[in-house]
């Protein structure tokens, strides 16, 4: 493996000003497997895909709940993982017991964000391996952010974390702008279909390796009611009326395949109909404004 | 439960570690501590005391009163202390108790607001949430055996819910929607109960005013540490609104009449 | 670069033989790698922007804030490693409230950037801890007017009228300097500094960018705040059309 003078721990800047212990701890999360994340004006949801070591061993654990109103997925070092995660119940428990108020959201993935950050900049530690996405909600709706061991943390629309989230990413990224008004029940088929990317050849999602969490009002495909607050995991048998809603990737090109046609078509009549030509819309979404 | 398994089983004082062989610079002590720091006096009684405080609900939210008095025993002292403080938008604290403790709790809620704002996440603190803040303070430093000697009274609208609630020295809460503290709590409470209950939603601005000023008056007539000067303070949906001094329209003709009362000798 | 292989630039405690701390060196090379920043002194106010450099369209736009708040009237932007902005920001505020803990009065900036700097530069002396890798600008409007100052890794910081911090601040300075700052409104500013940030990011065209803009002023009741929505349209409409201007 190549390695070089200036990446044997994290007090040292290499002359292009990069931190190279913080980037191999980037990839520890990618050695994890894959979570994704993804938000609806009215739910948030995450979907991970659990590894297990062998016939006799149980599925890992990939979802925590920190609170009623917050759940992380993740991927890296577990044990990194349930150090965090305890210290975000503490910080919800905090709020609620000095102001009666469940944690923003967003301040509970700052602080683990700072606490992480201090690992990035001091000899004789680590920083931490593993990533979170944490879904919430707050006064301002769900929310889905992304928390990763360079102390940074971000809100997404959709985000997939761990070993080949690109691919998923790629999936969210061409579908991401018809999440914000899908039904909980399309969200998680999304998400399904997002994860199934990140799968080994001849793998596939089932009850036993998907787990499922959900923020937001209840659907009718959970049987049981929510225990304590609007977040839970789904996972077993739970899991199963939502990995029937999947459509195979064969259906998913020929839907495709089916809407582009339509689309030219809708095109060629408009064209027919209007000179000049109205232009074809930019997929790009500008970030401004 | 002493931690350090090296301190496990030794007698109770260092008086065989005299040359300090133990490895630990210092070593946690079981020791009781010496008796001068221990005898250390908290407060026992306030020096410059605010008197009552009301609140009651109203049809767009919460009216509150307290005088502009800081007495120092029973020397009218300080005769121009504003004794209700906004705290965010939607808030108002009223205290009465000792002034400096007061003035103490207004810095930390001031440093606590500023944190909030500095957030710029949306997220405020409303009237519930300093309400429990300020009922776990109270409470922490109970029971330290070093109280805040104060009762406070945290009014204030939050996402159209009207919120009034009490918390004092001993980090007692209960909320009412009519609340007074201290000589107000014996005098003005029935007064204000009688006047509020049942029309908290149909109480207009004036109405309430009125109510709030009758009690001030009764208070000022009947409690010696109280002054005709007050202020009063409304919090609405709109914001919060601490008005200016006003006074009291107070007859004492019929003093005169009474026996021992003034310059009558007989 | 013959820093490179020497040895000398291992850690931060080491001086090379001509008397450089290259780890220094290297941690503005972080600064210099990142969306700029800039801020903007004028008679009534400050004005902060940055040009936020957008690695994903998944991102949720105006959720992810560069410019921080320090105190009511104290903001403060950064160009570097994102995490030691927030790091940083963190100590602000605590000097702040540790300012306003002993005098009961709203820290002068003069006061806050001093202390920033002190801590700064604790970080440049031991092999134990990394430099930051930040650049800060910090702004504020108190009783005696609006003031503006930067804070660089080595702990160094100077006061400015108009400042530039991260990959396009000599372009960003240019423009800077061709303003008659003291002769601008903070309305102007605004503007002025919304056309900057789209005139450096030309450069970097191909990527993504939000901007991000930020006063204290008379408007916003000299309360360190994002402007207001209909402003910040206004602003990079215009500057939008400027560039367009600009070109040809």
């Amino acid at each position: 493996m190549f390695r070089n003078t200036y990446d044997s721990d994290n007090t040292v800047f290499s002359p292009q000003g990069r931190l190279h212990q913080v980037e191999y701890a980037l990839e520890a999360v990618k050695q994890g497997s894959a979570a994704v994340g993804l938000r609806s004006k009215t739910h948030a949801v995450l979907l991970a895909l659990k590894r297990s070591t062998g016939e006799l061993a149980s599925y890992q654990q990939k979802m925590f709940r920190i609170d009623d109103h917050v759940g992380i997925a993740i991927a890296g070092l577990t044990s990194d993982a349930r150090v965090l995660s305890n210290f975000m119940r503490q910080q919800a428990m905090s709020s609620r017991m000095v102001f009666n108020r469940p944690i923003p959201v967003n301040r509970l993935v700052s602080a683990i964000a700072d606490k992480a950050q201090v690992n990035t900049q001091e000899y004789g530690r680590r920083p931490y391996g593993v990533g979170f996405l944490v879904i919430g909600q707050d006064v301002n709706g769900p929310h889905l952010y992304e928390f990763s061991p360079s102390g940074n943390s971000y809100e997404y629309y959709a985000m997939s974390i761990g070993a080949r989230s690109q691919s998923a990413k790629t999936y969210l990224e061409k579908h991401y702008e018809s999440f914000a008004d899908a039904s909980l029940e399309d969200l998680i088929k999304h998400g399904l279909h997002a994860l199934r990317e990140t799968l080994q050849q001849d793998k596939e999602l089932n009850v036993n390796n998907t787990s499922i969490g959900i923020i937001g009002p209840k659907s009718d495909a959970e049987e049981k009611p929510t225990p304590g607050g609007s977040f839970r995991i789904l996972e077993n048998d739970a899991v199963q009326p939502f990995l029937v809603t999947m459509r195979t990737k064969e259906e998913l090109a020929a839907e495709e395949a089916e809407e582009r046609r339509a689309q030219k078509e809708r095109e060629a009549a408009e064209a027919a109909a209007a000179a000049p030509p109205a232009a074809a819309g930019d997929d790009d979404v500008q970030m401004s404004g | 439960m002493d931690h350090f398994p090296a301190s496990w089983g030794r007698p109770r004082n260092d008086a065989v570690d005299a040359y300090s062989t133990f490895p630990v610079h210092q070593r946690p002590q079981n020791t009781p501590k010496d008796a001068f720091s221990a005898g250390v006096q908290r407060t026992q009684q306030p020096i410059v005391t605010g008197t009552s405080v009301l609140a009651i609900k109203y049809k767009d939210g919460i009216m509150m009163a307290a005088d502009n008095l800081a007495s120092y025993g029973s020397l009218a002292r300080f005769k121009d202390v504003q004794r209700l403080h906004p705290v965010g938008n939607n808030t108002v604290i009223g205290a009465g108790g000792d002034m400096s403790d007061f003035q103490y709790i207004q810095s930390i809620l001031d440093e606590l607001s500023i944190g909030e704002f500095t957030a710029q996440d949306g997220n405020t603190l409303g009237p519930a949430e300093i309400h429990e803040y300020l009922a776990q303070v109270m409470y922490a430093r109970r029971t330290k055996m070093n109280p805040l000697w104060n009762a406070l009274l945290v009014g204030g609208v939050s996402g159209g819910k009207k919120s009034l609630a009490f918390v004092d020295l001993l980090g007692t809460t209960y909320s009412a929607s009519t609340l007074a503290t201290g000589y107000g709590a014996h005098i003005a409470q029935p007064l204000l109960r009688e006047a509020v209950e049942g029309r908290e939603d149909t109480l207009t601005e004036e109405q309430a005013s009125s109510i709030i000023e009758n009690s001030m008056r009764v208070l000022f007539y009947r409690d010696a540490r109280s002054l005709n000067k007050y202020q009063v303070a409304t919090i609405t949906e709109a914001g919060v609104n601490i008005s200016d001094s006003k006074y009291l329209e107070t007859a004492w003709s019929f003093a005169e009449g009474i026996r021992g009362y003034g310059a009558q000798t007989q | 670069m013959t820093s490179i292989g020497t040895g000398y630039d291992l850690s931060a405690s080491t001086y090379s033989p001509d008397g450089r701390i290259f780890q220094v060196e290297y941690a503005n090379k972080a600064v210099e790698n990142s969306g700029t920043a800039i801020g903007l002194k004028v008679k009534d106010g400050i004005v902060l922007a940055v040009e936020k450099l957008v690695h994903s369209k998944l991102l949720v736009p105006e959720a992810n804030r560069r410019i921080q708040t320090i105190d009511r009237h104290i903001g403060l932007a950064t160009a570097g490693l994102l995490a030691d902005g927030r790091h940083l920001s963190n100590r602000a505020r605590d000097e702040a409230a540790s300012y306003r803990d002993v005098y009961n009065a709203p820290p002068p900036l003069s006061n806050i950037v001093d202390r920033l700097g002190l801590y700064v530069q604790a970080y440049t002396l031991y092999s134990s801890v990394r430099p930051f890798g930040i650049s800060t600008i910090l702004g504020s409007v108190d009783q005696n007017g609006p003031s503006l100052y930067v804070v660089e890794p080595s702990g160094v910081f100077y006061g400015y009228n108009g400042a530039a911090v991260g990959k396009g601040r000599q372009l960003a300075k240019t423009e800077i300097e061709k303003l008659k700052l003291s002769e601008l409104s903070l309305r102007e500013a605004v503007m002025e500094a919304a056309r900057i940030i789209y005139v450096v990011h030309e450069d970097a065209k191909d990527k993504e960018f939000e901007l991000e803009i930020s006063w204290i002023g008379p408007e916003s009741n000299n309360l360190h705040v994002h402007v207001p929505k209909d402003l910040f349209q206004e602003a990079e409409s215009k500057a939008k059309e400027a560039l367009e201007t600009f070109e040809d």
